[in-house]
């Protein structure tokens, strides 16, 4: 790590990444606020391909695809098919925030400031060298499959968990005895 | 590329999952906020990953693991809203309040409980009745 180029002169990488995450947070923002259930569902998708990007802009390629297939493919639909079975009002409907929203933005406004002065004081000088090769579907593979595979197994044994719990929570045809 | 912006981004992306999490009322939104407070930490290992170079790509695995970890959650939370939806015929996490204190305590946790629950009876209380308490 040399020494940091000025904020003044950003590179390609950065513009790219900042302009993605205007998109992040600004999508963000109309997820938490927006009227209609289903767009707060359609925006989380802008949201998260945008993050999507943002982690190809940090040449983890793999982590983005996986991103696309699982959060953009798969949670959305989830997440909307949640919203279809609940009977979720279509249209705007006005009673989707609850009467302590004043205080949610107090603390969301308190634990942004803190976070942001914390975070810009303590890496106000860090700076890497973006280059491609770091993030590919090759290094992570072999990262999970030789220093992280007993971690891994554990995890396919959670989602297999989750699974077989989330069954037996929706359907109704089981009893406890 | 200077590791402050990936961070300010996942700093406010978490804020803004912190003010869902506490405004929204409908359950399926509370979980959405979550899963943008869980990309939130997912862009802080990506970026602390190619930062410090790791020769194991703890950042990076770390995410595929939150990612996995978050699908498991968030199978399961729809469950739990179903199961919830299919008892009382409503998501509102306002008029879900059977756990909450009962009585006189209402008013000493705060005005905003007082008004939603002044009504002291223990066990199974609809949703529509906590809506016209409330209004």
């Amino acid at each position: 790590m040399s020494e940091a180029p000025s904020y003044l002169s950003p590179t390609g990488h950065e513009i790219v990444f900042l302009l993605l995450g205007v998109v992040v947070v600004g999508t963000g923002l109309l997820v938490v606020t927006t009227r209609q259930v289903v767009h707060a569902a359609l925006w989380l998708v802008v949201c998260l391909g945008a993050l999507a990007g943002c982690y190809l802009v940090l040449t983890a390629e793999f982590v983005a695809w996986v991103q696309v297939l699982i959060y953009v493919g798969a949670v959305v639909v989830l997440l909307l098919f949640g919203i279809m079975l609940t009977r979720a009002p279509i249209g705007r409907s006005p009673d989707l925030d609850s009467r302590n929203r004043p205080v949610a933005a107090v603390v969301a406004l308190a634990t942004a400031a803190v976070l942001v002065t914390v975070v810009v004081d303590g890496f106000r000088h860090a700076y890497v060298d973006l280059s491609p090769g770091k993030g590919t579907a090759e290094e992570v593979g072999v990262a999970v499959f030789r220093y992280w595979v007993l971690p891994f197994e554990a995890l396919s044994v959670l989602l297999l968990a989750a699974l077989v719990g989330a069954i037996v929570i929706s359907r109704t045809d089981i009893r406890g005895r | 590329m200077h590791i402050v912006y990936p961070v300010v981004v996942s700093a406010l992306l978490f804020s803004i999952g912190v003010y869902g999490v506490l405004a929204r009322r409908n359950t399926i939104l509370v979980l959405m906020s979550v899963e943008l407070m869980l990309n939130a930490v997912n862009l802080n290992l990506i970026a602390f990953d190619v930062w410090l170079g790791d020769r194991l790509h703890g950042g990076q695995v770390l995410t595929l693991f939150v990612i996995v970890i978050a699908a498991a959650e968030l199978g399961l939370g729809l469950a739990i809203v179903l199961a919830v939806f299919r008892n009382r015929r409503t998501v509102d996490l306002d008029s879900l309040r059977d756990l909450a204190e009962p009585g006189p305590d209402c008013d000493a946790a705060g005005p905003d409980r007082g008004v939603a629950g002044p009504a002291p009876a223990p066990g199974p209380r609809r949703g529509t009745g906590q809506e016209g308490a409330a209004t």
